[in-house]
């Protein structure tokens, strides 16, 4: 298992062999510098912490600028660690660059979804609306219906599903297929949709 | 989307039509049974293109034993092998919807002199 931190750049098409229009997600991963490697002994689990993108001097902590200076690195803008990785043979400062992943491989990609504000229960949660918009029906068209009920249980249960702020979520896409890979340009293509809006961070795990 | 064409462009191949809408195109279409391979042409008018970069589409009408029939293809799909323009016709739009609710002597595009 490996992975790497990208930049989600907008989506195309292309053509398979057989002549099939297969959708798919450009995203801008790597180069990724490793910043830390976590092992049972130190730390409980075996993980690697890897860093994508830039950031200038002074915006960096200075827990963080200690810890990056003396290991000798830039000052990364994302960090992300990917567990259950083969930690032998890799050294702080290594890069992981798209060139760990081939076309066929098959990823998961995690990001963060699209912020939808704050919505109601039909939207938010797939609710069905209250029956019928006529037959004496006037203004409960998209409300989420009975809840608590009367004698009992005079209350409504912990966890009820009502409306509020949607998206904006840690979501997860399985099984994605990778199409072509551009080593020069640190481009990765996914076939299909992966979650966020353009320029959001998404982590590849293979 | 210009980033997204900026990165990909040489992988997609994109190509720019060489016909226009009201032009006649024979579409040489692959079509695939089994294991053999052979070419079907598609005779029409163009009515409309549309999309950009490699969705770009753009659709045939033809009128086949009084039927209308259009049909729509992928502009830089494999899958044609060959588009011929026949004649090019002379419209005043882009899009020539209008010809569905027309028939006979009146579905005519005329066309070009030069």
């Amino acid at each position: 298992m490996s992975g790497l931190l990208g930049r989600k750049i907008g989506m195309t098409s292309m053509f398979s062999e057989d002549g099939n229009s297969i959708p798919v997600t450009v995203i801008e991963a790597g180069p990724c510098k490793v910043t830390q490697i976590k092992t049972v002994e130190k730390d409980g689990y075996v993980a690697i912490q890897v860093g994508f993108d830039l950031k200038k001097a002074k915006k960096v902590n200075k827990a963080q600028k200690t810890y990056f200076d003396k290991n000798n690195l830039d000052y990364p803008k994302f960090v992300s660690e990917f567990r259950n990785v083969e930690i032998e043979g890799i050294n702080i400062g290594d890069e992981l660059k798209v060139d760990s992943f081939k076309e066929g491989d098959i990823v998961d990609v995690i990001g963060t979804s699209k912020g939808k504000g704050f919505q109601g229960v039909m939207r938010r949660h797939n609710f069905g609306g209250v029956g019928t918009a006529t037959h004496g029906q006037h203004n409960r068209l998209r409300a989420p219906g009975s809840m608590g009920a009367s004698s009992y249980p005079s209350r409504v249960f912990k966890g009820q599903r009502m409306a509020g702020r949607m998206g904006s979520d840690r979501v997860t896409v399985q099984n994605l297929k990778v199409i072509k890979i551009l080593p020069e340009k640190n481009v990765i293509l996914i076939k299909g949709c992966v979650p966020g809006s353009i320029n959001s961070i998404v982590k590849i795990i293979k | 989307m210009n980033k997204v064409m900026d990165m990909v462009k040489e992988e997609l191949k994109i190509e720019k039509p060489a016909f226009k809408s009201g032009d006649r195109v024979k579409v040489h279409v692959r079509v695939i049974e089994g294991d053999k391979e052979r070419i079907q042409p598609f005779e029409g008018d163009v009515i409309s293109i549309k999309g950009e970069g490699s969705s770009k589409t753009f659709t045939v009408r033809k009128v086949s034993s009084g039927i209308g029939v259009e049909r729509i293809f992928l502009l830089n799909s494999p899958r044609i092998s060959q588009i011929e323009v026949v004649k090019e016709g002379k419209v005043r739009r882009a899009k020539l919807y209008y010809l569905r609710n027309l028939s006979g002597k009146a579905a005519r595009i005329k066309s070009k002199t030069i």
